[in-house]
């Protein structure tokens, strides 16, 4: 098959030393970020994006991917050791894998959980595989019109599905779209939103704001709740399986991969909706058979599904982003922006222009996952001692890279006020509950969508009908205007309204 | 009269809070466990837990003491004790000393020296 001969040429390239290296440091990192609470991979790699001035595409891409997938594993450690959720995508996870460590089986959790994310991160690596190129000779074909419009639809179902507050979703959205509009316009080169400042001109680097935002932002607002009382952690030694935890484990890993996966491949984006799919449907799995400790007092289960869920669904990810271009985490919209500082045009022609990149990125994922399980089994202990790191310095630390990177963008001091400006913007929106996902989609799909737009636009000669001229495009607004009005109506229909229903409905 | 002793889950804790009920004992006066930490990290193990707290409480009952245990967030143990002992009645301070080079010293502070040099009262310096 010619997919697995492209693949097997990626691992001839991944297997270079240097390759090899970068993937190691990448899920070292990412499961290093991903223990910690606050810290996670969208802000590692955003405090990296200067490094890509450096290291050739792939290098960089083969470690950020690393960071992506180890931050994922990592985070489930601290859910499970803590009952403090590393990430939002570790939330089911530290339901059941709490309890399990709080009856000292740990040990146990943790391998399910390792193992899990294994299966499911080579399967859905694999599955990346299998349908980008598909769906990639597919979305050539798209006109502009459509491709404003399914844009469109990743930021509505990102905005409106996760999280609790659609308000709010959208105050981060166009605090985000704002953003993205600084700078000259493309076509008649007039400024807007420059406020008569000649810096800027050329627009704000993302970097400035993906760092300002998530590393400073972070910081202060730890800054302001610097003291806090210390977390009891359950003390961990090597983790390993049971034969029995085994027989339970490996339904719920292929079941959570299978749920985890489709929902990170369309535009809906997130690991929150399919690992607490996951999780109910493992509960109610183990509620027809008997055996085995029963939900809400450590089952196995519940940990091994939902995380299972979480990586699939972060490898599902890779569909929208290397197959059209669209970033649904805030992680692969930093990783967008990183691709597009090479001069590279993330988009449907991807696969074809830089079919090295591709396949080479696919195979240093499975590689990478690989080395998560080999690294971090032996390691747990390690990654669970992290968590005794002072504040002060570790943010410090965070501080120093994060004006570093602002700083090397233009060299320009100016850029040091845009991320401080940035880091207060990432401590409001924190404070007031506002998302980040949106505000960061915000800033990069912005631009994007207005070239389409005018692309659009300008084929019919600035006639609004020239956006509803392709079937696809008229097909793609009737499910967003399905996905803001679906919930609202079905909220009404049957009261109390059943929020997993609707988010179902939603996503389907 | 109250005697204070700053004590921590290690073999220096342990020291300190054994010198300290036999001081109580002797002197027959309650005595103050306290138990601090700056809380700025995630997890302290110097900071009790629910079950090590449990533990403490039954060995202090056991030894007929009459006692009190009690935990801070925020502040470091040296101006902790030091401030317990400034309001307390006629208080001694009992603390358990560890080994530090003049390098470590010099990185990592010292809590004893603290203290030693800034209580308004008797301390009582003991060693595992």
């Amino acid at each position: 098959m010619e997919t697995l001969d492209l693949l097997a040429g990626g691992f001839a390239e991944a297997f270079s030393p240097q390759l090899l290296l970068y993937a190691a440091i990448g899920v070292l990192l990412g499961t290093f970020v991903g223990v910690l609470p606050g810290i996670g991979p969208a802000m590692a790699v955003a405090l990296l994006l200067p490094i890509t001035y450096g290291l050739d595409v792939t290098e960089s891409m083969v470690m950020f991917a690393g960071i992506y997938y180890g931050g994922m594993y990592g985070g489930s450690t601290t859910s499970i050791l803590l009952n403090t959720p590393g990430e939002s995508a570790s939330v089911m996870t530290a339901i059941e894998g709490n309890k399990m460590a709080k009856r000292g089986r740990a040990a146990q959790a943790l391998a399910t959980a390792a193992i899990g994310s294994f299966i499911a991160g080579t399967i859905g690596t694999l599955l990346v595989a299998f349908f980008t190129p598909a769906l990639a000779t597919q979305a050539v074909k798209i006109g502009a019109p459509s491709f404003f419009a399914i844009m469109l639809l990743s930021l509505v179902l990102v905005t409106s599905v996760l999280g609790e507050s659609k308000i709010r979703g959208f105050i981060g959205l166009f605090m985000g779209l704002t953003i993205g509009l600084i700078g000259l316009d493309l076509s008649t080169a007039q400024a807007r939103l420059t406020f008569g400042l000649l810096e800027l001109a050329d627009g704000v680097s993302i970097v400035v704001v993906a760092v300002g935002v998530f590393a400073v932002g972070e910081a202060l607002w730890v800054a302001a709740h610097l003291r806090r009382k210390p977390v009891d952690v359950i003390p961990v030694g090597r983790p390993f399986l049971g034969r029995d935890d085994w027989r339970r484990s490996w339904g719920p890993w292929l079941r959570g991969t299978g749920l985890g996966f489709p929902f990170g491949a369309v535009p809906a984006g997130g690991a929150e909706t399919p690992t607490f799919l996951s999780y109910i449907t493992e509960r109610k799995l183990a509620a027809r058979k008997p055996g085995g400790e029963p939900f809400g007092e450590g089952a196995i289960e519940g940990v091994a599904g939902p995380e299972a869920a979480n990586n699939a669904s972060a490898a599902g990810m890779f569909v929208p982003l290397l197959a059209l271009g669209l970033p649904v985490t805030a992680t692969a919209s930093i990783l967008l922006a990183a691709l597009q500082s090479y001069g590279i045009i993330v988009g449907p022609t991807l696969m074809d222009e830089q079919p090295d990149l591709v396949w080479t990125l696919l195979a240093s994922l499975l590689i990478g996952n690989t080395l998560l399980l080999v690294i971090n089994l032996p390691l747990a202990p390690v990654w669970a001692k992290l968590l005794r790191i002072p504040r002060p310095q570790l943010y410090a630390g965070i501080l120093f890279f994060a004006s570093l990177g602002a700083y090397s963008v233009n060299s320009d001091p100016f850029d040091l006020a845009l991320l401080l400006f940035f880091g207060g913007v990432g401590f409001a929106i924190r404070r007031f509950g506002i998302p980040v996902l949106p505000l960061i989609l915000g800033v990069i799909l912005g631009p994007l969508m207005e070239l389409k737009l005018r692309e659009a636009l300008d084929l019919s000669n600035g006639d609004i009908s020239g956006l509803f001229s392709e079937a696809l495009a008229i097909a793609v607004y009737v499910l967003i205007v399905l996905a803001l009005v679906g919930p609202v109506v079905l909220g009404r229909l049957r009261k109390p309204a059943d929020e997993q229903d609707a988010k179902e409905e939603v996503s389907a | 009269m109250t005697v204070l002793v700053g004590y921590i889950p290690d073999q220096y804790g342990e020291a300190a809070l054994a010198a300290a009920i036999e001081e109580a004992d002797r002197r027959g006066t309650d005595l103050l466990v306290l138990n601090a930490s700056r809380g700025d990290a995630l997890v302290d193990k110097r900071y009790l837990g629910e079950s090590q707290l449990g533990d403490l409480e039954r060995r202090l009952a056991d030894s007929g003491v009459a006692h009190e245990i009690r935990q801070s967030v925020g502040s470091d143990a040296a101006d902790e004790l030091v401030a317990a002992a400034g309001v307390a009645d006629d208080p001694v301070i009992v603390i358990g000393m560890r080994h530090r080079t003049p390098v470590g010293k010099l990185i990592m502070g010292s809590t004893a020296q603290r203290i030693l040099l800034d209580a308004p009262c008797w301390v009582i310096a003991v060693k595992p």
